[in-house]
């Protein structure tokens, strides 16, 4: 029996992916890197040496780090570098994405979806690795949906906005931000924790792409052509 | 159907190989170095783009500053200049203003007093991540280059220190605007005292959108170039020369 082919991501969505995946490796790398030289974290507007600090931070070893070799300067270059084409990326993903309508088709919550017996039905289908709906294959599940708008309207924006407060130009700027984030230490606390989220659904969704079919599922990424599992 | 596949898988590897640990490849190309340094430019034009070149950093009320205000860098520059200048109360320091002027200037803690004072409470932003809330006070870099009276071409003001580094003076710099910036001043008091060595007796530089290694400390000479070509390495600051940092350390 012939296996059924469709095209499941389009062009945008799969060059997004791309720079998105890139940036956001060299940007944890070299966010590591930054905090070890000064892994403590506060809340409020000021925080240093003296201050009390709500975590201590392991230091983050070289392989995990950009540059390898502590090195704050180039840390910071590589960061601030990659940040604008991620930031820039995102905004431009989310655009094109409302204009051919990626987001209002596919990833948009239908109330019907977040009914209890609805989400335990597709947790059990997880957890029996069915991760597709025979009738409708291409279509995300709801725990799909629910991290995918999570991570794209919720944690990316807030990275990004937490990492424009950190800036003392942009304080000067957008006065606000600080303000709604509760102070720069705040911000940067909660830059943070955003990796941390951030890099917890990059593990998740890796696992789950080897689940679902690493050849499969990589290949859609990359050309946009998925085979609908038998 | 496989070949280009597995191309494309190899690709997708390399990409992530590349991103991890290629970095540190890569970045020693100087075309690679070129680019990403370029970010700084690029940080500097989009804010610079998004505001009025007067925009004020948050000021904050006495309640809110830090309990201890930590020192960082050089705690006291140890040369014997600068311990005859202490131990005289820094009564013979002087602050030499020239370069492109009109007017050099040799001005003494009196005369630094004499100008019109601004005093803020800001935030001082170190580049490694912690942040303390102080009180400053002194006049603006402003009315003192306009006491001397910059000429046509002086596009950089260049601060010369006590503090050796490798030997040599720390210096930094800064562009016009931010020299004319309105919370742009030469402290002398810090927390409503005279400025103590930790923090860069008996005059520093705050620069208030900028992160800390710019707000140069034990200031001596206050020079106005045209280009930052013959200071140091010709990258405008200590840091800068020496560990790549940014020059325009806005971000």
């Amino acid at each position: 029996m012939a296996a059924t082919v469709i095209r499941r991501h389009r062009l945008v969505t799969r060059i997004w992916h791309a720079v998105n995946a890139v940036c956001i490796i060299v940007l944890i790398g070299s966010g590591l890197g930054i905090s070890n030289a000064h892994p403590r974290l506060y809340w409020g507007a000021y925080g240093a040496n003296f201050d009390h600090a709500w975590a201590q931070l392991p230091r983050f070893p070289a392989w995990l780090t950009i540059p390898a070799n502590y090195n704050l300067a180039i840390s910071r270059r590589w960061h601030l570098f990659m940040a604008l084409i991620f930031a820039f990326s995102l905004l431009a993903y989310m655009i094109v994405s409302l204009v051919n309508r990626h987001i209002q088709r596919d990833l948009r919550i239908r109330r019907a979806e977040l009914s209890r017996a609805h989400l335990a039905a597709d947790v059990r289908a997880h957890l029996a690795l069915r991760f597709h709906d025979p009738e409708a294959p291409g279509a995300y599940n709801i725990l799909q949906k629910l991290s995918y708008v999570a991570v794209i309207f919720i944690l990316l924006p807030l990275v990004i906005a937490t990492g424009l407060a950190l800036s003392p130009g942009m304080n000067a700027i957008w006065p606000w931000l600080l303000d709604v984030l509760g102070g720069r230490q705040s911000a940067r606390s909660l830059h943070f924790i955003a990796m941390a989220a951030i890099a917890g659904f990059l593990v998740v969704h890796l696992v789950l792409v080897i689940l679902a079919g690493v050849g499969n599922e990589l290949r859609s990424i990359v050309t946009g052509r998925w085979r609908v599992p038998e | 159907m496989t070949a280009p596949f597995i191309r494309r898988r190899t690709l997708i590897a390399g990409g992530a190989g590349l991103a991890l640990a290629g970095c540190d490849r890569v970045i020693r190309q100087p075309a690679v170095r070129e680019i990403v340094f370029r970010g700084e430019d690029m940080h500097r034009g989009l804010q610079r783009a998004l505001s009025n070149r007067d925009a004020l950093a948050p000021e904050f009320r006495p309640d809110q500053m830090s309990p201890r205000f930590r020192t960082n860098g050089t705690r006291d520059p140890g040369t014997a200049d600068y311990a005859a200048l202490r131990a005289g109360r820094f009564a013979d320091w002087r602050l030499t203003v020239d370069g492109l002027v009109a007017r050099p200037l040799s001005l003494s803690l009196a005369d630094i007093g004499a100008f019109p004072q601004r005093a803020q409470i800001t935030r001082h932003d170190c580049v490694e991540g912690w942040s303390a809330i102080g009180k400053w006070q002194g006049p603006q870099l402003g009315a003192v280059l306009r006491a001397a009276g910059l000429r046509d071409g002086a596009r950089y003001i260049v601060f010369r220190c006590a503090d050796l580094y490798g030997g040599a003076p720390y210096y930094e710099s800064i562009d016009l605007i931010d020299a004319f910036h309105p919370q742009t001043i030469l402290a002398w008091a810090m927390n409503d005292r005279f400025l103590d060595v930790g923090h860069g007796a008996p005059l520093r530089l705050r620069v208030e959108r900028q992160l800390g290694y710019k707000h140069a400390k034990y200031l001596t000479r206050v020079t106005a170039v045209a280009s930052l070509d013959g200071i140091g390495k010709g990258r405008g600051g200590y840091w800068e020369d020496n560990v790549d940092y940014d020059w325009w350390a806005g971000i």
